[in-house]
């Protein structure tokens, strides 16, 4: 730990609540929500302009999760931010609760868009990024697309388009990890060169590695930095990462620990059980 | 002869007035500006329309985004690719968070003519229709489109307006008043009743005609909301003739029939006959002679009055 150790603590903390959610919920996606905790750490406790007591307040910043079922990151995150009480993490997935399996920005106060049915959310990002355009906004939206994900032909629709409307208020991250429900992207559906793709779609282009507080923030910076294109953060991670055994494995793209593969979870990550 | 427009023209009008009353609507189309009248928003506003290319996804996507954000955005192609292409995005973007996008889709139905059956919208209210949260309009003439298009921007959530590529007869005059959810009597009768939607109110209006010189008394009413619905106005005419015909240039299935085979099987059961493409694609052709190939036409409702008269 260094420079960042409050922000990676804050996202130990967030892998701790997946735990417990996912135990509580016995369904849900752990891998591929822990995959993005440091990237939604970043953005929300060091980056993004938001307001937990106003989460509809017209100039904030949006968050589009665009790979919605990473639903208990989110989760964790907003809850942890205030805008409802951490007793909810428990209700994840249950009847009547305000934590929908995948997100509901009806249903759960700080969702920006409700997402799920992967290769939207791109497209409402650029929605949101145009709007703020025309009203000469300086509000900036964020986005977090999965790998598998860019699989789906939306994505590119979108990345065509905020190109070529020189949507440089959108920052899209690709929760790289190499990993889809029926095993690698390599072999399901290869996406490689993902990083030329979107180039060549006219996308400013950062490579990073996705668990590294450091090269997170400045790649957000960097696209702060970059005009009249949008920019696509290329995080490298590791599905199921600060798991061990949940770590590189298409089998923990949704399925719930149980008893005890919960308590060696939070074990492994300092947290012990509901801790 | 009546004045002849079609409802995409006024469409482009409508929106055109309402850009410079109302600064939130934004227009998107994929592609087709030209066809679906947005072209009128384009060259009065060309900073608040948006052209997203042959992407009808991306145009609802981006639509559901600028939602969001306090814009009202009109999202424009044609009907089978707004409601077909996009359908899941329309679910799933659009219906389920009921964010405030309207989806003003032209070249519905067999009118499309000379296109050809991959044109021609023929399903496009049923799959609207079964969205919770979505209000589907489809206007009969120039001066209710104006009217739906200005109600929809009053309503706050996801509108489905359907809109036609050939000319229509105007029948409404300015005076007339739209309002959503409410089926309008167009003509008293006594013996039947003929429910019609879009560019098929004014065949049923020359039907009523045409049964008036036989003593047939035929009541017409323009259900321009095929959702929600109005109820009462179906079971009334229920009540008081003694059978109803629907007429719509879509299939039988899914559409206005079978909304009005709904409201009367739980509520008043009577004799009843759906006028519409009778499960199948169309074809290429000119707009009327297709029309009256699927019997969308003033001798089939005629013909079909007097079948349920005579049951």
């Amino acid at each position: 730990m260094g420079k960042y150790k409050e922000l990676e603590n804050i996202a130990r903390k967030l892998r701790i609540d997946i735990i417990n959610m996912l135990k509580e919920s016995k369904s849900g996606h752990p891998g591929g929500s822990l995959s993005a905790c440091d990237i939604l750490t970043a953005l929300y406790f060091k980056e993004m302009n938001v307001d937990s007591s106003n989460p509809n307040w017209p100039d904030r910043d949006r968050f589009v999760l665009s790979k919605g079922h990473a639903a208990p990151v989110l989760y964790a995150v907003l809850a942890e931010k205030g805008y409802f009480p951490k007793e909810e993490l428990m209700k994840l997935r249950k009847i009547d609760s305000m934590l929908q399996g995948h997100p509901d920005m009806k249903g759960t106060p700080g969702v920006d868009m409700t997402t799920g049915s992967l290769g939207q959310g791109l497209a409402a990002a650029n929605g949101m990024a145009l709007a703020a355009k025309i009203d000469n906004k300086s509000y900036r939206v964020y986005a977090l697309v999965g790998d598998g994900e860019a699989q789906e032909g939306m994505i590119w629709e979108a990345a065509m388009f905020a190109a070529h409307y020189q949507l440089d208020n959108l920052t899209v991250f690709l929760d790289h990890n190499g990993l889809q429900i029926d095993g690698f992207n390599k072999d399901v559906m290869d996406i490689e060169p993902i990083d030329e793709k979107f180039r060549a779609f006219g996308w400013h282009v950062i490579n990073i590695d996705g668990h590294s507080i450091e090269e997170i923030i400045n790649a957000i910076e960097e696209a702060k930095n970059t005009k009249g294109k949008p920019t696509m953060i290329i995080a490298r991670t590791v599905k199921g990462k600060g798991v061990s055994f949940m770590e590189n494995k298409a089998d923990w793209h949704g399925k719930a620990p149980s008893e005890e593969e919960a308590v060696k979870a939070l074990d492994e990550l300092g947290g012990g059980i509901n801790g | 002869m009546a004045n002849m427009i079609a409802t995409r023209d006024a469409y482009g009008e409508a929106l055109k007035e309402l850009g410079s009353i109302n600064e939130d609507i934004v227009v998107l189309d994929a592609d087709l500006s030209s066809s679906t009248k947005t072209s009128v928003f384009k060259k009065a506003f060309p900073d608040r329309f948006f052209n997203v290319g042959i992407a009808e996804q991306n145009l609802i996507g981006t639509a559901a985004g600028l939602a969001t954000c306090g814009k009202i955005p009109f999202a424009s192609t044609f009907a089978v690719f707004a409601t077909g292409r996009a359908y899941e995005i329309i679910r799933n973007s659009v219906a389920y968070p009921k964010l405030n996008v309207k989806i003003a889709a032209t070249h519905a139905g067999l009118t499309v003519g000379e296109d050809g059956a991959t044109h021609q919208a023929l399903e496009d209210i049923s799959l609207m229709r079964s969205l919770p949260n979505m209000v589907v309009l489809c206007p009969a003439d120039a001066v209710e489109t104006k009217k739906c298009i200005f109600k929809a921007v009053e309503y706050k959530g996801p509108v489905y307006i359907r809109l036609g590529r050939s000319k229509v007869p105007v029948i409404f005059d300015e005076g007339y008043e739209f309002e959503i959810g409410k089926g309008v009597q167009l003509k008293e009768g006594k013996d039947v009743t003929i429910i019609a939607t879009g560019v098929m109110v004014s065949k049923a209006l020359e039907a009523s005609d045409e049964l008036a010189k036989e003593n047939i008394s035929a009541r017409v009413i323009n259900m321009s909301t095929i959702k929600p619905i109005d109820k009462d106005i179906i079971i009334k005419a229920a009540k008081e003739t003694k059978g109803i015909i629907t007429v719509e240039e879509h299939n039988i299935i899914g559409g206005l029939g079978s909304a009005v085979a709904e409201v009367l099987a739980e509520n008043y059961p009577a004799p009843m006959i759906r006028i519409g493409t009778m499960d199948t694609f169309g074809e290429s052709g000119d707009a009327n002679q297709l029309l009256d190939k699927y019997g969308l036409n003033v001798a089939n409702i005629v013909s079909k009055v007097k079948e349920i008269l005579n049951r």
